[in-house]
């Protein structure tokens, strides 16, 4: 009964990989009509010989990590904030549900706007507060924690509501016991709350990682990896490479490495996960 | 005097709330308010947060680009790539579900955690040589790649959790392996099966990567459309607040619905495993 579903992944998903192994060893550029030509593992030295490779792997990490260490922490501590019986707890649940759930694109055109260096509402505000409005997306100091900052609007209630059903879930008396005990509301946090927590969470901040290391629609919508090249992201250098250069047979090798990467990155973390938490 | 602390430590509670709220809600607000904006006032700064609202910028979007056809061919390709992605992956997550998830799991985690441009390049160049490129066929088959892990991940959960001794009574009384998967263990998860179906249709109603390269003026689906909007030489801001709450809307409307699974669905049932 797994055949069929097999069957379509190997011919939509393996057997286009195995054909990419094959062309990054080519030259081909998809606009000349020369036919592809065996390269060895030229392209594999070029990559690394590319300025552009290097900038957009260190994009990439800047922003996956940038974000996912922001996003662990307001969603955790804005959990643990709103951890208690208020009116409207599940209008406010629905709410938070909304940027994860909405189409990227439209709402990255959204922010895009918003960060307009004149016509936007962001330095509006910005100068409304008296402080000097910036170009935001137009600067390369700014480019990449901007984005990271809508990353963050995105995703923080992911971790958020996977944290507050964690501590939902947590045993009262268990509280009850370390305030007789004498333990401060912090101490409580440390000690009980976040151990009990942390295996939902660190699963949704792997999830987090892997979708955040190839975020694409945001920022290509967003500065579309300018300004230069300050925030193009390896997803978008590879986009790049493919179809606005037409270099298959780079690109190619590139997806390789970044299959590997990505792959490598999260077994390992996986590995981890399992020796430390899984006891 | 404890009431009087009490109170001003809710007061503090529900002031940060309505903060943190307005944070993420902002957006949608500033949408669906500049989409109602008549066009002389919509770019100017500050802002007129009082206005005569007006649909014209709605009825802009439908006359000046062909986003009825845009709508009914995300519509058409949503729906099929999800009914594809059932057809496909609900015998075979009652299959691992049943005899072990461990290896096939494990490959169709893989196929999620790979980025969607490594299969990109190799399609276009596959599309092109087949002569699919702009079609329904590449599109929804680029798509099922999107539905298929989600829906076997999903209904992997779901088919544990049907009682293994129905499904055996149903054997002992004679029936096959398919007619105790399509008698007992499918209509028994009903509603997993609505979860999964709501969720691979938000996915592909959203993906905007792979329709960008294989879609085409015959097929171009809704986010391409709201994207084309930020080329044009002018932003046009009216028309591009209004496509994007209509392409929005939708998906809100059907997230509602199964609010209370989006949250497992997103994460795919990594926190069982």
């Amino acid at each position: 009964m797994v055949l069929p579903a097999l069957v379509a992944l190997v011919a939509m998903v393996g057997g286009p990989l195995a054909y990419t192994i094959g062309l990054s060893f080519t030259d081909w550029h998809i606009s000349t009509i020369r036919p592809p030509g065996w390269a060895g593992v030229t392209n594999f030295i070029s990559m690394f010989q590319d300025q552009g490779f290097f900038s957009s792997l260190w994009v990439t990490l800047y922003f996956t990590f940038g974000s996912l260490a922001l996003q662990i922490i307001l969603g955790v501590a804005l959990a643990e904030f709103l951890n208690r019986q208020f009116v409207g707890k599940p209008v406010v649940r629905s709410m938070l549900i909304l940027p994860m759930a909405s189409t990227p694109v439209a709402l990255s055109i959204l922010w895009r706007l918003m960060l307009h260096p004149t016509l936007g509402i962001l330095n509006h505000f910005i100068s409304a507060i008296g402080l000097a409005p910036q170009p935001w997306l137009a600067q390369g100091t700014t480019v990449v924690p901007v984005l990271i900052m809508v990353d963050v609007w995105h995703w923080t209630p992911l971790i958020m509501l996977i944290a507050m059903a964690g501590m939902s879930a947590i045993d009262r008396t268990l509280y009850e016991a370390a305030v007789i005990d004498g333990a401060s509301d912090l101490q409580r946090f440390r000690r009980i709350t976040l151990p009990l927590i942390r295996p939902a969470v660190v699963v949704a901040a792997m999830l987090r990682l892997m979708d955040s290391l190839k975020t694409f629609d945001e920022i290509y919508v967003i500065t579309g990896g300018g300004p230069g090249n300050a925030s193009r992201i390896l997803n978008l250098f590879i986009f790049d490479q493919g179809f606005r250069y037409f270099q298959m047979g780079y690109a190619s090798s590139l997806v390789i490495f970044m299959t590997l990467f990505m792959m490598g990155l999260t077994l390992m973390l996986i590995r981890v996960r399992r020796g430390k938490w899984a006891r | 005097m404890n009431s009087g602390r009490n109170l001003i430590s809710r007061t503090l509670f529900y002031v940060t709330l309505a903060a943190v709220l307005l944070g993420f809600v902002f957006p949608f607000f500033w949408m669906i308010f500049g989409s109602l904006k008549p066009g002389v006032i919509l770019q100017r700064m500050p802002p007129d947060w009082l206005y005569p609202p007006t649909l014209s910028n709605y009825r802009n979007v439908f006359v000046q680009t062909a986003f009825l056809f845009r709508t009914f061919n995300s519509l058409v390709l949503a729906t099929s790539a999800v009914l594809a992605g059932m057809l496909l992956g609900l015998p075979a997550a009652h299959a691992i579900g049943r005899f072990g998830r461990h290896k096939l799991g494990f490959v169709i985690l893989m196929v999620r955690m790979i980025p969607g441009i490594s299969f990109l390049v190799p399609w276009f160049i596959m599309y092109r040589t087949l002569g699919i490129l702009d079609s329904y066929v590449g599109i929804i088959a680029s798509h099922v790649v999107l539905t298929l892990p989600l829906i076997i991940w999903i209904m992997i959960g779901f088919f544990e959790d049907v009682p293994l001794e129905i499904e055996e009574a149903a054997i002992i009384d004679g029936c096959s392996k398919w007619q105790t998967f399509l008698r007992v263990a499918l209509p028994l998860t009903r509603a997993g099966i609505a979860t999964a179906f709501i969720l691979a249709f938000i996915f592909s109603w959203n993906h905007f990567l792979f329709a960008l390269i294989l879609s085409g003026p015959r097929t171009f689906t809704l986010p391409v459309t709201v994207f084309e909007f930020m080329t044009y030489e002018e932003i046009d801001f009216g028309g591009i607040y209004a496509a994007a709450t209509l392409i929005t809307a939708p998906i809100i409307f059907l997230v509602l619905l199964i609010q209370n699974h989006f949250v497992e669905g997103l994460t795919m049932g990594g926190l069982k495993g």
